[in-house]
């Protein structure tokens, strides 16, 4: 590993939250990242598609390596020396994940595919648990369509009511509005903490707040804020909160739900299998405790492994100095893109982070993602997996530039040029 | 990966400014709706036809310079044409941006040719397809919903 920020330890040890060592260097940030050296149509790599997924650091390719390699085994199964050992490193992931997070203990945190994967527990072992006719659950209009569809699903076999708390033309949340929604029939609330379409950064805060006046669990999607802003669950005053590894520069194929443990104490099982009973006869089966009730089968132990690298990095980096230097980013963006003529910033919430998403004149973006990625620039175009926000701003997609912490200045500037091109063509 | 001049030909880039037929027709008889999932892009190819021929060909809807060109351009080419003829003709179209036919090779593409470059860029060969497709559903079927995915 090329980078001093963090030091090569091994997934395990149980060392947490890194003081940053170094003053941010994006340039010693990006020598961990060896995909930044490729080249693509004969230009450097300007990857700022980090909302579909980020990169992946050195050192978090390399544990993926060495479990595969040296220490591939399942886990709390065998008896012999490498199941014991990757059991032990799979722990240890879980713990380092608690802490990142601030969760009270470490059964709080159940691995899953992914955030969407994470939903879909809640919506179907919650929801189908607790949720009746009549009942509401609130999401907003800014959802991605994970935090959607798992709820449609869902009212449809309680028939429970789904209802989407409105936004601003700045891409907020309507707060007003949203205070009204809450009534004595919402039984579930699902919102999300950074929007992957707009960068908005909701009060979460404030909204658990209402929410816990009226005993009404809260489930935030930090799909998105994880990556880019400190996320403490405990602060944040949520019941549930889900993430996935790979934009947090992990692997793909591993997520995880935080979960109160009441909650989830009062939660029957999402899938069946391997690994989540206590004891299984043809008659009937008895759980496992927590976390191992919402872990059938065997889990994803690589990719965890590899988050846990990821979060080490993170750490050592320090979520604080990642986000002052994307908040940089970000801002040095808005100013370059309100400089071109006919270039529209799609959410200008005051309160933002990592998510640059605009419409240029009426180029569709799919021109605009073709004509940049000739350049080597990677955006993406299109609705974000947010179709309702995209009618809400009356619009069929956007561009979006999203940030990383190894991108540059120059990579905005060079963004900022090639929208130039762009406007140039179709002129 | 070609050139973006191959793909962004001046002629598609006027067909993209300007759609020809970019109406509804009054007294259509056919008609068909194109998605594309992946991007929203959507658009309706409405026909006349008078027996089994393409007596009047219209688009409208909302799409990419490569889908709205196409849209434009496919629906100059199938005027006048028999049904025959046109699937005909979709079938090199789909050929040529797929990379299976070169435009040299068929003379009867005229100025879809223009969209050989689309073979170069794999992820948008739905977009120029995308009212293609909808105009085959339309000479199947009176009213019909045609997606890309």
């Amino acid at each position: 590993m090329s980078g001093a920020m963090v030091s090569d330890r091994r997934v395990g040890d149980g060392e947490l939250h890194l003081a940053p060592r170094h003053p941010f260097d994006v340039e010693r940030v990006r020598q961990d990242f060896p995909i930044l050296q490729e080249q693509i149509h004969g230009h450097p790599l300007v990857y700022l598609d980090n909302a579909a997924t980020a990169q992946k650091p050195q050192a978090v390719i390399e544990a993926v390596l060495r479990f595969y390699r040296r220490e591939n085994s399942n886990i709390h199964r065998g008896v012999h020396h490498l199941s014991g050992q990757a059991s032990a490193a799979f722990e240890a992931v879980r713990a380092k994940v608690a802490h990142f997070i601030n969760a009270r203990a470490p059964h709080e945190v159940i691995f899953t595919r992914g955030t969407t994967d994470a939903i879909n527990l809640v919506a179907q072992s919650y929801g189908r648990r607790f949720l009746r006719t009549g009942d509401e659950v609130l999401i907003t209009g800014m959802e991605h369509h994970s935090n959607i569809v798992p709820w449609q699903l869902l009212c449809e076999q309680t028939g429970a009511v789904l209802r989407a708390a409105p936004l601003t033309q700045s891409g907020e949340l309507d707060l007003d509005q949203f205070s009204r929604l809450l009534n004595d029939r919402t039984r579930f609330l699902a919102l999300v903490h950074l929007s992957n379409a707009l960068g908005t950064i909701n009060p979460i805060k404030q909204i658990t707040s209402w929410a816990r006046e009226r005993n009404i669990p809260v489930l935030v999607d930090a799909a998105q804020s994880v990556p880019h802003l400190p996320v403490d669950v405990q602060d944040l005053g949520c019941d549930f909160l889900a993430f996935s590894g790979h934009k947090l520069y992990g692997p793909t194929g591993i997520g995880v739900l935080y979960g109160r443990e009441a909650l989830l104490e009062l939660m029957p099982p999402y899938q069946g299998g391997g690994g989540m009973i206590e004891t299984v006869t043809i008659e009937r089966s008895t759980w496992a405790p927590l976390p191992a009730k919402f872990e059938a089968g065997t889990p994803m132990i690589a990719q965890a492994i590899g988050l846990g690298a990821a979060l080490d990095y993170v750490n050592g980096i320090g979520r604080e100095s990642i986000a002052r230097w994307e908040q940089q980013l970000l801002e040095h963006a808005a100013e370059l893109l309100n400089d071109i003529p006919g270039c529209r910033i799609i959410g200008t919430a005051p309160e933002k982070a990592g998510v640059m998403s605009f419409v240029l004149q009426d180029v569709h973006p799919h021109d605009i993602g073709t004509i940049l990625d000739a350049e080597g620039i990677a955006i993406r175009a299109g609705h974000h997996c947010a179709q309702p926000l995209m009618r809400h701003f009356g619009v069929a997609a956007t561009a979006r530039a999203s940030f990383g912490l190894y991108n540059t200045k120059a990579e905005v500037d060079a963004l900022a040029a090639g929208l130039k091109t762009v406007s140039r063509m179709f002129a | 990966m070609g050139t973006l001049a191959s793909l962004y030909q001046d002629l598609i880039l006027d067909h993209n400014r300007t759609p020809r037929n970019y109406r509804q027709i009054e007294n259509a008889n056919r008609k068909a709706e194109g998605h594309n999932p992946l991007c929203g892009d959507k658009l309706t190819v409405w026909l006349r036809m008078d027996g089994d021929v393409i007596e009047d060909a219209a688009f409208q809807g909302s799409g990419c310079a490569i889908s709205r060109a196409s849209a434009s351009l496919m629906t100059v080419a199938v005027k006048g044409k028999r049904k025959a003829e046109a699937e005909k003709l979709f079938e090199q179209f789909r050929r040529m941006i797929t990379g299976t036919l070169e435009p040299d090779q068929e003379p009867s593409l005229g100025k879809l040719a223009a969209f050989a470059g689309v073979a170069e860029y794999p992820v948008r060969v739905k977009c120029a397809g995308l009212s293609w497709h909808a105009l085959r559903a339309a000479l199947d079927r009176p009213e019909a919903v045609v997606s890309t995915e």
